[in-house]
């Protein structure tokens, strides 16, 4: 029987048994950091929803609740498209330059088809919801039409865009969307996948 | 004098028994009836003992309400009406539980006043004090989910607000944000793993830190009002000239301030936590 203890044996086994069992115990975590995702029957109830549009008349509002939050579809008429390139001077970021819509609605009308407007109805401040207020002078008398928010004043025009000088920082937001058919929107989706957490409240 | 010794000796024939396999006896004597402590504590030397009474009250009356609570969303606001209402004396623990938590703060804050006006954190007491900072940030956070678990207005927004910072995070901020909510919003998934936080694996890990800071205190010993070291003159039997043992001296002082203090929490309870309630606004 040898004598001498072989050091570098022994550290070369300590080192790697270390190093087997470090992966060994970052597996056995894995579990209980993926226990706390959504379990697959929130995450079906927060599934991609559709909306049906086909009796929707002409600046009337449908809200559909998606995922705990108010999601609008307003049918916008052409006087009312009209007054969204008249307000550019009030607007804090009229070109929408805050990463609030998907691309495809990075528009003057904020949205994949001009004459419906789809969009969360949270006002971006501190998250009540805004009214519709599509008549003119009805706000204010130098209103065009937009919404209003009840609780501290916040003011959007008819693409969602929030005015200057108001509590809220944001335009509304925009969530992925796609039209499944001419009267048929798929909410929470769209052409690059499902949405993800939205950080409104 | 002998018949004196044999009596005790009769007596103590379990304790002889319990100390010969488990060092209660020397447990006794390092941590209270030999474990000396300045002898000029103040008034603000009570709140220490006072935070640790409030933890043990919070933990009793916390476990009595879990018995009658539904931590569901459906549930979970009626069996509070519940114990209010129908649970005899549920009225009681549930504003001693309300009350408590207040008081939790209140004592806490007067306990970390003291380390800062006597400088109880400098050495070679900064483990004492850096342990209690983790112990005051934990206390947030229970304090936090247990708002939640009424399930009234300020419970839910008060947790999608707070939730909400997670989404601060660059990159990885939306994700982590539904992984601690356990869905795309504040819901019942929430609310139940906040009960889990909140009932078990927050006040196990308080258990731990406390113990840990109780640890620490007593290998170095108390600062005291006039900042002496009382170890630096000790008598031929290594005892400080300056110190007096904790029990009975300050076990009893204790007590009495114990007693003021209730009165104080039971004024609160009786007359005011009603109306406090009304910040639940659900």
């Amino acid at each position: 029987m040898k004598e001498e203890i072989d050091q570098k044996r022994r550290c070369f086994l300590r080192r790697a048994t270390t190093a087997v069992g470090g992966i060994g115990l970052a597996a056995a975590t894995v579990p209980f950091f993926s226990y706390w995702m959504p379990s697959a029957d929130t995450e079906a109830a927060g599934a991609p929803i559709k909306i049906d549009i086909s009796t929707l008349k002409p600046r009337q509002q449908l809200t559909v609740p998606w995922r705990g939050m108010p999601i609008w579809v307003i049918y916008r008429d052409q006087p009312m498209l009209d007054t969204l390139s008249k307000l550019d001077s009030s607007l804090r970021d009229p070109l929408c330059e805050a990463d609030q819509q998907p691309a495809y609605c990075k528009n003057i009308h904020r949205s994949i088809k001009p004459q419906y407007f789809v969009a969360i109805g949270i006002c971006t401040h501190l998250g009540c919801v805004p009214t519709y207020r599509p008549d003119v002078a009805s706000v204010s008398p130098d209103w065009l039409g937009g919404f209003y928010c009840p609780c501290h004043g916040s003011k959007y025009d008819l693409s969602g865009r929030v005015y200057k000088d108001v509590p809220a920082p944001l335009n509304l937001k925009i969530m992925r969307h796609q039209y499944v058919t001419d009267t048929e929107i798929l909410i929470g989706q769209d052409a690059e996948g499902v949405q993800g957490a939205i950080s409104i409240s | 004098m002998t018949e004196e010794i044999a009596e005790h000796k009769s007596q103590n024939r379990l304790m002889t028994w319990v100390n010969k396999r488990y060092p209660w006896n020397l447990f006794w004597k390092k941590h209270l009836s030999e474990y000396y402590a300045p002898r000029n504590f103040n008034f603000w030397y009570y709140f220490g003992s006072f935070s640790l009474l409030v933890f043990a009250a919070q933990i009793v009356s916390g476990i009595w309400l879990v018995m009658e609570y539904t931590p569901t969303a459906d549930a979970s606001f009626s069996s509070v009406q519940h114990i209010m209402r129908e649970v005899r004396y549920g009225w009681l623990l549930r504003f001693m539980h309300t009350t408590g938590a207040s008081a939790f703060f209140v004592v806490v804050y007067l306990h970390m006043y003291r380390a800062l006006i006597y400088g109880s954190y400098q050495k070679p007491r900064e483990l004492v004090w850096l342990v209690g900072m983790v112990i005051y940030i934990m206390l947030l956070f229970e304090a936090f989910t247990g708002y939640v678990l009424p399930w009234g207005q300020m419970s839910y927004w008060g947790a999608a607000v707070i939730t909400s910072f997670a989404s601060a995070i660059p990159y990885l901020g939306d994700i982590i944000l539904i992984w601690l909510r356990g869905d795309f919003n504040v819901s019942g998934v929430t609310l139940h793993r906040f009960f889990s936080l909140h009932v078990i694996a927050i006040p196990l890990l308080l258990c731990l830190v406390v113990f840990v800071h109780l640890v620490a205190l007593h290998h170095v010993g108390s600062n005291n009002p006039d900042g002496i070291d009382i170890k630096d003159k000790k008598d031929k039997h290594g005892v400080p000239l300056d110190g007096i043992p904790f029990h009975p001296y300050y076990s009893v002082k204790d007590l009495v301030g114990v007693v003021v203090f209730f009165v104080g929490v039971l004024l609160h309870l009786i007359f005011y936590a009603y109306f406090s309630r009304s910040f639940l606004r659900a």
